[in-house]
């Protein structure tokens, strides 16, 4: 299937080529900033001195250009260069925080995904009913309240008033798997609540899309039962927007993760991004940033590639 | 008057709530009993006749910092709405008018702002410019002029392919009388719809900014960071730093209300 994979193929190089231009974002916007760097984060009362030391330090003796160059090469394997305001090794302070936030990510997509498509499923096929509208009224709510609020209100309740959970999700290398799913478990479920009101309403969406079309009327007409009509006429072809779906709100849920890791103090990513952002540390930012815009981008080329092979008219070229 | 009569109850209810919400922002300083940064009291107060809802961290009248923040936060909502709004409508419109390379360069640089999630673009750009509000607000309207610059190019696509601005090209209209007179008005109602839409995610963007303490910066009244500026109460079982969450949702419903109707009219006029 040559055009297939010319397809796929190109879908790839784009996706490479974003990244790449992301990661060069932060040296063009340093470039493009008015006066020095450096001057403006010391101030004006620096010595002289001191402001040569530091744009030794952030390598901004050399030209832009080759400062990019240069982190390419050694981001490609794997040195991110040294925090500023720690001094550590990029690499090193996100290793763990890497893991915990996959770990808090997967935590709530595991529950997220399969709850939302089959609300998403429900009320497409009850559509106007009593259920129907409570679910999207629900979600509406939800998708209108900042991440924060709904994470304030399950600690109000589930964590003050009733004294289920923790407030704070601290977990380390120390607490063992169930722990760590019962210290993380209001984090992920705030995420939860969030994805699952964007997820339902989009697969509704979908599917609704789907029954309208006529030959869905067609095979009504002809006397097939309900449940064959949704599992062999209406699922095939609603499967590439719920493919792209799933994929767009794990993207979503990646960058959820930030605000929701700062509410609970979660040792992961986004309050590590959040901090260096406050400090301007720009190697942790600059790492930190281009993994949440990498995997952005991964799960919606993802997304691309997946409907395509779900697509029977593209997969099979005329 | 007629439109406003036949709207249903839902948007009644999102206009009020609006309309409630721009009166206290306006007059703000006529409505607040104390100063938007004036110590009055101890830090924590409870709730009680001379502070309606207590105080905050640092001893001010929460009551008066909600008023001033309905002002800030929504006010600079507007206003970065706005230029997003200007930018991208008017970016949008000459790259469908031009076409050729001035649409490839324009689009394929909005490809490049649309595939990186906006909350890590933004922090990434305010590491680079350093957290302020003048800052955010630049930064914001940048990141928003992509999906604005989308929307006013695919519509403007389908108003230059028609006669009548071949006409006034062949008349010897400039670009400039052109975006204005022939292609403006005949977007402007997809558009309207679109600014109350972008003006929620805007809304809801500077909230959480400057609750992560990147966006409005301290003493500023704003709703995002009352929320992080009192969280502790909340462990305390307090539901005082929830009021300010509550009117960002509160707003973001009521809009929502408002631009669900006119979509449905929009929709409903054309078929």
């Amino acid at each position: 299937m040559p055009p297939l994979m010319k397809l796929i193929s190109s879908r790839l190089a784009l996706g490479a080529v974003t990244l790449l231009a992301v990661s060069a974002l932060m040296f063009v916007g340093i470039e493009l900033l008015p006066g020095d760097l450096a001057q403006q984060i010391l101030g004006q009362s620096a010595t002289p001195e001191t402001l040569a030391a530091f744009r030794a330090e952030l390598g901004l003796d050399q030209p832009a250009h080759l400062r990019y160059l240069d982190w390419l090469a050694a981001a490609a394997q794997g040195d991110f260069g040294t925090s500023m305001a720690s001094q550590r090794a990029v690499a090193d302070l996100l290793s763990t925080r890497l893991t915990n936030t996959m770990f808090l990510a997967c935590y709530a997509a595991v529950i997220a995904v399969p709850v939302a498509i089959l609300l998403g499923l429900l009320s497409a096929l009850w559509r106007n009913s009593l259920f129907d509208r409570s679910v999207n009224v629900g979600a509406l709510g939800a998708i209108s309240m900042p991440e924060f609020f709904v994470a304030y209100l399950l600690v109000l309740f589930l964590s003050i008033r009733m004294g289920w959970f923790p407030t704070l999700a601290r977990i380390d290398e120390a607490s063992s798997f169930g722990d760590a799913l019962y210290r993380s478990f209001l984090p992920a479920l705030t995420l939860i609540l969030v994805v699952i009101a964007h997820m339902m309403r989009m697969t509704r969406a979908a599917i609704i899309n789907v029954l309208a079309a006529p030959y869905i009327e067609m095979a009504r007409l002809k006397g097939v039962p309900r449940w064959r009509v949704i599992v062999l006429h209406a699922l095939p072809n609603a499967l590439a927007p719920i493919i792209n779906v799933v994929a767009l709100n794990l993207a979503y849920l990646i960058v959820g993760v930030v605000v929701v890791e700062v509410v609970f103090s979660y040792p992961g990513l986004g309050q590590l991004l959040v901090d260096a952002v406050a400090s301007r540390d720009f190697p942790v930012v600059q790492a930190v940033g281009l993994f949440f815009a990498g995997t952005y981008i991964t799960l919606n080329v993802l997304a691309d590639i997946l409907s395509i092979l779900s697509n029977p008219r593209l997969r099979h070229a005329r | 008057m007629k439109t406003l009569k036949s709207a249903p109850p839902t948007a009644l209810l999102g206009m009020l709530i609006l309309a409630a919400v721009l009166v206290t922002g306006v007059f703000a300083p006529l409505l607040a009993p104390y100063g938007e940064t004036e110590i009055v009291g101890v830090e924590y107060e409870p709730w009680s006749a001379a502070f309606p809802l207590g105080t905050d961290n640092l001893g001010r009248d929460m009551l008066s910092r909600m008023i001033y923040g309905a002002r800030n936060t929504v006010g600079l909502a507007l206003l970065t709405t706005g230029i997003a709004f200007t930018a991208g409508a008017a970016l949008g419109m000459v790259a469908a008018l031009k076409g050729g390379w001035t649409d490839q360069i324009l689009s394929r640089v909005i490809d490049v702002l649309m595939a990186v999630p906006p909350l890590i673009l933004a922090l990434m750009l305010l590491a680079i410019v350093g957290p302020s509000i003048p800052n955010m607000v630049g930064v914001i309207a940048v990141i928003y002029i992509a999906p604005v610059f989308r929307l006013s190019r695919a519509a403007a696509m389908n108003v230059v392919s028609q006669d009548f601005i071949q006409a006034a090209q062949l008349r010897g209209e400039g670009t400039l009388w052109l975006l204005r007179r022939e292609v403006l008005p005949n977007i402007s109602s997809t558009l309207i719809a679109e600014f109350g839409l972008r003006f929620c995610f805007v809304f809801l963007f500077i909230a959480a900014l400057s609750f992560l303490g990147i966006g409005i910066q301290p003493p500023t009244a704003d709703w995002g960071s009352m929320v992080k500026e009192n969280a502790t109460l909340i462990t305390f079982g307090d539901i005082t730093p929830l009021i300010p969450a509550a009117a960002i949702a509160l707003l973001t419903i009521a809009i929502n209300f408002i631009v669900d109707w006119m979509l449905h009219r929009a929709s409903g006029l054309k078929s």
